[in-house]
């Protein structure tokens, strides 16, 4: 165990988890509260064109993708703020749309032989140090942000209508928050794959919701929650030679439906 | 009315009648009207929800403005907050335009707005009140709340008898409950003018009568405007007021008048079953009937 440890790819992947699971805790329990699961999905998978355009381009994955990202939710934002009524089908169109995109492009980029299966199921043993030091960066970023406004993002969450009349920039900071999910989700991509990105963002807050009364205390749960199941879906994964990003998935959601199952209980009793 | 008791599920048993300390903003200027709309028209796209509309809110009144749903009462509150811009004519507050005027009123809004499931205590959703000076990089922004913040946040939960659940999580309490809280929330600033829409909605009928009680209480220390369809809630308590459907006619009194009652439901025959309803809404008003159709 201790010469596993040593390695550098467990290394990276063990710091990797540790920094997806402070973006997943902080900012899954914002997409939870704020009921934007299925944005948080279509965001995810039009992450895929921006891996598309990082191969056709010859650019670095991450920083690409992150930008395209961005600039995807960015508009998913502007499209759905105040029309909550239209905005599944918006999100459906961008989520098919960005797919398509980077699909196109892959099989447009010469000498394409680039595996599919990480980003769509990731691979949480082949992070790179390079993108340990990225992450890092995006993690300090969704830090900062959400702890200066966090009154701001707790108050529009929390009902909007209210947080407008008290003068919260409530548009700014919801295209704010869809940034930040952009951010987020590439970064789990490399863990979980973008198909399973939405579990890691869901499942932690929504266990950590189960037990707390405040939001920052959702959060802390949920990163640390995110951070076990990542620990022991690697383990999981290595000892028994299966997919990382799936048994990190598979573990979150036992310990959901046992946390779950716990509190019904105890709130029976 | 019969003080509330300990079988008050939504009072808690505190045993009313509330007397709140009126330490809140004195009202500003005499003379000045609160709410003063002047020939005020909006429309969404093609549609017009409000049509050269007047509205004058005195100091110290209580205002209940009543119209069916899409008649444009949520339109008006908006407008008043400052949240939408007529397309014709003036909106004042406190004697200068809704933005300036927007730290000191107080809004309550419907109650179905609030997020029904959501980690966060009593006592929290009332510091969401408070008023933050500055822009979006000051410091007042940052989190944490201090001493004298929570202190007054603490106070405003026990105006409305909610201190005893101030650590419980929001989403555990009764709709009346909420209500009161949000009611908390809106007065944790010290507002010169408290805003409701649809108080009543998704609160029992013992619930109604509590928070009725509340706002009667805080109505001698504040300017109150609410808007709501129910009628017969409406009716309690208030001093004056305002139908809006399109057009808006006020009346100084609690009394509906006829013209009233037709710009809500239009003429009836007496025969017409609508007709016994208006007839009884009307008495409920103290006011003799409707206009029926010859």
């Amino acid at each position: 165990m201790i010469d596993l440890l040593g390695m550098e790819f467990m290394q990276n992947a063990l710091l990797a988890g540790l920094l997806a699971s402070m973006a997943c805790g902080i900012i899954g329990s914002l997409v939870v509260v704020n009921r934007q699961v299925f944005m948080a999905g279509g965001v995810a998978h039009t992450a895929y064109g921006g891996v598309g355009l990082a191969f056709y381009l010859g650019l670095p994955v991450l920083p690409c993708a992150v930008g395209f990202t961005v600039l995807a939710a960015l508009i998913m934002a502007m499209a759905s703020f105040g029309r909550s009524e239209r905005s599944d089908g918006i999100i459906g169109i961008m989520w098919a749309a960005g797919m398509a995109f980077g699909i196109l492009l892959m099989d447009l980029t010469p000498g394409y032989n680039v595996d599919l299966m990480s980003y769509l199921f990731g691979s949480l043993l082949a992070v790179p140090r390079s993108d340990i030091w990225f992450m890092l960066l995006l993690d300090v970023l969704i830090l900062g942000v959400v702890l200066f406004w966090y009154k701001d993002f707790l108050s529009l969450s929390f009902d909007m209508e209210f947080a407008r009349s008290t003068g919260v920039p409530v548009r700014l900071l919801y295209a704010l928050m869809q940034v930040l999910t952009a951010v987020t989700v590439v970064m789990v991509i490399q863990i979980a794959g973008l198909i399973l990105v939405i579990a890691l963002l869901t499942i932690p807050p929504m266990l950590a919701e189960l037990f707390t009364d405040s939001l920052w205390k959702t959060m802390t749960l949920a990163t640390l929650a995110s951070l076990i199941f990542c620990l022991c879906g690697l383990a999981l994964s290595y000892h028994l030679d299966l997919t990382s990003g799936a048994s990190i998935i598979a573990v979150a959601t036992a310990g959901y439906v046992l946390a779950w199952g716990f509190k019904s209980v105890r709130g029976r009793s | 009315m019969k003080p509330h008791d300990q079988s008050c599920p939504t009072c808690s048993g505190h045993g009313l009648p509330f007397n709140p300390e009126p330490h809140f903003r004195p009202l500003p200027g005499t003379g000045t009207p609160v709410i003063e709309l002047r020939g005020v028209s909006f429309s969404f796209a093609e549609r017009e929800v409000l049509s050269e509309v007047d509205l004058t809110v005195a100091m110290g009144d209580f205002l209940a403005v009543i119209g069916p749903n899409g008649g444009g009462k949520t339109t008006l509150v908006k407008l008043i907050l400052g949240l939408l811009a007529p397309k014709e004519g003036t909106v004042r507050v406190l004697g200068a335009d809704p933005l300036s005027s927007r730290p000191a009123v107080g809004y309550v809004p419907q109650h179905a707005q609030v997020q029904p499931s959501f980690p966060v205590t009593v006592h929290e959703v009332v510091l969401l009140g408070l008023r933050r000076a500055g822009g979006m990089l000051s410091i007042g922004r940052w989190p944490g709340y201090r001493r004298h913040e929570k202190d007054k946040a603490m106070e405003a939960l026990r105006m409305v008898d909610m201190a005893d659940l101030s650590t419980r999580r929001f989403d555990a309490l009764s709709g009346g409950q909420k209500q009161r809280v949000l009611v908390a929330r809106a007065m944790v600033s010290d507002p010169a003018l408290l805003l409701f829409d649809e108080p009543t909605s998704n609160i029992d009928p013992q619930g109604k009568i509590c928070l009725f009680d509340l706002l009667s209480a805080l109505s001698s220390s504040i300017t109150i405007v609410m808007v709501s369809h129910d009628l017969i809630s409406a009716s309690t308590r208030i001093s004056s007021v305002a139908v809006v459907n399109r057009k808006l006619i006020q009346n100084r009194s609690r009394e509906l008048t006829p013209a009233m009652l037709e710009l809500i439901y239009g003429t009836h025959d007496a025969s017409c079953p609508l007709d016994e309803y208006i007839r009884g809404v009307s008495s409920i008003f103290g006011q003799a009937g409707p206009r029926n159709t010859p």
